[in-house]
């Protein structure tokens, strides 16, 4: 049924009052339904219900701290519950009937409980604007995101603003791109609406691609009506009427709760025809990627939306002239579109106020690796990668020391210790050769390789390289020949100079950007790392002891207490000795480095 | 022509039908087909490529160019248990690598073979998005996360004997 302004604000009202009921949410994203969440939701309305808790049991979208998954937090008193297990339904409803709280689920922080979730260190540097319903509506009914003002600044655009009116709110806000490439998302727009077309589309690029990052997919899980409300207002700025979200296959909730928020839309009215009784019009149509990595780029995700091969094209002509079916479009990234439609009710002032100079607002970011408190955080733009690591992420864990940290995935680059008090913002991450990107922040310690990182991701790019221009099809496959020999103990002297040739001319000569970023992680590594490559190169050692070809097992003959099961289990006849006749010894020329012995040795004897 | 699951000889599966029919005329609609396709049989089979080509009026090179471009559509059907190990950023840190070897050692196949029983086959892939879960493996749609490589045996026993 098609709603009026006036019945949308009668909705607001009456469910904002259900919030102030008790409400048991339970994370639904797709860390904490891996560790199957979704039992646990079941047991508690199944258990509330028996026991007359008069309760409201929701799904709700991701909490960012998947570390601690699966996260089950009581709302209106916030109290936060950390790795829940089925078996603890029952402690948590019986102390739901005797308001009192279930201690051994509660974090702790300093020996202290922290009971409510905005209290734990983890997100007290945090300010989270895109994921602001993230954890506390439930995805999948519009009226609870409606009761967050949803679809006011849609209906504050449509009848108040003109079209120059609301894309000079965004400029002024200052946001840019967040899939990576930071262009200011008003300018992006004035170029699309000066151009004069019949149709026009606007895209949503959910095809997060970058291994490690999630930050899109959990928007789309937790707040998929931001998304396609900032679409339909991107649509009246341009004067399109029709949007597509290009979403991964690979992310089936993602879909899911995408496809149940779009018939919401439309059956309030929301999507659809003369949108709030104005002229506009505007629907959404979803298209699913099918695993291609460089159909994130902008022109390979247009020919994969048109039925074809996900292959780049040249830019100009640029979209905002002939993207689309050959009409004017615009792709914006899904955490950009979040934060529209609060930067429409709030005013641009107030996004500007965030961030700095250059870069406005927040980022989110997917904080993984080798990190205490694995998840998203959303942090003002200008915050140090020191804060991220330590204040947000709890540091290394088992007491190692930090080594770098990744960000940009396939197309960023390391950031060294030396370097973590820069700010993160698009320029300052440029300048220390790494980049933004779309939100990946892999941490890595003190046994991580550098060189066998980079190898690692040009794995990567050389497998998602499309092959349609030599540059990268050919460029990259000869860079992870060089950096295979080189972890194989084959380098040889000039291996670095070249790569950097190489490297040069991928990044000049390549059609799109991810041939032109491509060398990014072994240029940032070289430039930080050098001396781990000469180790490999000049010295065959890798000093990290992660490059199997290089590294050497031995037997320390001090705790060798002469048991023979190392003799036993080793499948090469690499080790020599006799029980008790002194300690085994490994013949060098034999070893495979299978590491069998390493984990047969009962008395630790045996190292790498 | 091979033998298939879709169809047999000229009669074409009625969910066929149906999917071809959806697509038809829809501008870029052969992707989404390709992906009902794909899930209703775990692969493409060569006479729905056929099939499609002459009702959607799309050339059979073009339909086998893009099957073969996405990795998601297969030429070839999956083992009855696909073991997807994850080698995104943060699981790679993690360890996945031995996790994959383990697996491939076990099973004694390669990243997208097939065991001679049918029984399983491994793909190494992207990111899973399940990072706090790192290394995570996915079997079919089961997730386990931490995955040690000594804890390979276990789950593949699990669904050997079923």
């Amino acid at each position: 049924m098609i709603k009026t302004s006036q019945e949308l604000e009668d909705i607001r009202k009456n469910t904002k009052k259900d919030f102030k009921r008790l409400r048991i949410m339970v994370c639904a994203g797709t860390g904490c339904t891996s560790s199957k969440s979704e039992n646990i939701l079941e047991e508690l309305q199944k258990k509330t219900h028996e026991s007359g808790v008069d309760a409201v049991c929701e799904k709700t979208g991701c909490f960012g701290f998947c570390a601690k998954g699966p996260i089950v937090v009581i709302e209106p008193d916030q109290t936060f519950y950390e790795m829940v297990k089925v078996e603890d339904v029952d402690d948590i409803v019986s102390s739901l009937k005797s308001s009192t709280k279930v201690e051994r689920l509660i974090p702790k922080e300093n020996d202290k409980y922290i009971e409510k979730w905005h209290e734990l260190n983890f997100y007290n540097k945090q300010n989270r604007v895109a994921l602001k319903n993230c954890g506390y509506i439930n995805p999948e009914n519009i009226d609870q995101y409606l009761a967050m003002n949803g679809y006011m600044a849609l209906e504050k655009v449509l009848k108040e603003y003109s079209q120059d009116e609301v894309i000079k709110i965004v400029t002024d806000s200052g946001i840019r791109g967040r899939g990576g490439a930071g262009f200011p998302t008003g300018k992006k727009w004035l170029f699309a609406k000066n151009v004069d077309s019949d149709i026009k589309y606007v895209c949503c690029n959910a095809d997060e691609g970058d291994p490690g990052a999630f930050m899109d997919r959990s928007i789309l899980e937790g707040d998929p009506h931001s998304v396609l409300e900032a679409m339909a207002i991107a649509g009246y700025a341009i004067g399109s009427s029709q949007g597509y979200i290009y979403v991964r296959a690979e992310y089936p909730i993602a879909v899911k709760r995408l496809n149940i928020a779009i018939k919401q839309a439309r059956e309030y009215g929301l999507l659809g025809k003369t949108i709030f009784g104005t002229d506009f019009s505007f629907d959404i149509e979803l298209r699913l990627g099918a695993g291609a990595f460089v159909c994130g780029e902008e022109t390979a995700l247009m020919n994969s939306i048109e039925g074809r091969r996900g292959e780049p094209r040249p830019r100009p002509p640029f979209p905002a002239v002939k993207g689309l079916f050959a009409k004017p479009t615009i792709l914006n990234n899904v955490e950009t579109l979040a934060n529209i439609p609060q930067i429409i009710l709030k005013g641009a002032d107030w996004y500007s106020s965030m961030g700095t100079e250059t870069s406005k607002g927040t980022k989110v970011f997917a904080l993984g690796g080798n990190i205490n408190n694995v998840g998203l955080v959303e942090v003002p733009m200008g915050t140090t990668l020191k804060e991220i690591v330590y204040d947000i992420g709890g540091g290394i864990p088992n007491g190692k020391k930090f080594k770098a940290a990744q960000t940009g995935g396939p197309s960023g680059g390391c950031i060294p210790e030396e370097h973590m008090n820069t700010p993160i913002d698009y320029e300052s991450l440029t300048k220390i050769g790494s980049m933004m990107g779309s939100g990946g922040l892999i941490v890595m310690d003190e046994d991580k390789c550098m060189v066998n990182i980079a190898k690692f991701f040009l794995e990567f790019t050389v497998d998602e390289s499309c092959g349609k221009c030599p540059p990268c099809r050919i460029g990259t496959k000869r860079m992870l020949e060089i950096l295979t020999r080189i972890t194989e103990g084959k380098g040889r002297e000039e291996d670095i100079e070249k790569l950097e040739k190489l490297a040069y001319d991928i990044k000049k000569a390549s059609l799109c950007g991810l041939g032109q970023t491509a060398p990014n992680p072994i240029l940032s590594t070289i430039r930080y790392f050098k001396d781990e490559y000469i180790a490999h190169i000049k010295e065959k050692r890798c000093p990290a002891g992660e490059c199997r070809a290089l590294s050497k097992v031995v037997i320390d003959p001090e705790k060798c207490k002469q048991c023979g099961l190392c003799q036993k289990v080793c499948p090469t006849n690499a080790i020599e000795g006799a029980v008790r006749q002194g300690p085994y010894k490994i013949i060098q020329d034999k070893c495979i480095k299978c590491l069998a012995c390493v984990a047969k040795c009962p008395f630790k004897a045996i190292s790498k | 022509m091979d033998h298939c699951k879709g169809c047999s000889g000229s009669k074409v599966d009625k969910e066929i039908e149906k999917i071809t029919k959806k697509y038809k005329g829809v501008d870029g609609g052969i992707i989404s087909a390709l992906h009902e396709v794909q899930d209703l049989y775990g692969y493409i089979p060569e006479s729905v490529q056929k099939y499609l080509s002459s009702n959607l009026d799309i050339s059979m090179s073009e339909i086998y160019g893009i099957i073969t471009f996405y990795s998601r559509f297969s030429l070839m059907p999956k083992g009855k248990y696909n073991v997807q190990v994850c080698m995104g950023t943060a699981c790679y840190v993690k360890g996945a690598e031995a996790v994959l070897k383990e697996f491939k050692e076990k099973l004694k196949i390669n990243e997208g073979e097939v065991t001679s029983d049918g029984k399983f086959s491994i793909e190494a892939v992207r990111c899973i998005g399940a990072c706090g879960l790192a290394p995570a493996i996915v079997v079919n749609s089961d997730v386990y996360g931490k995955v040690a490589p000594d804890k390979v045996d276990e789950i593949i026993s699990k669904y050997a004997n079923e």
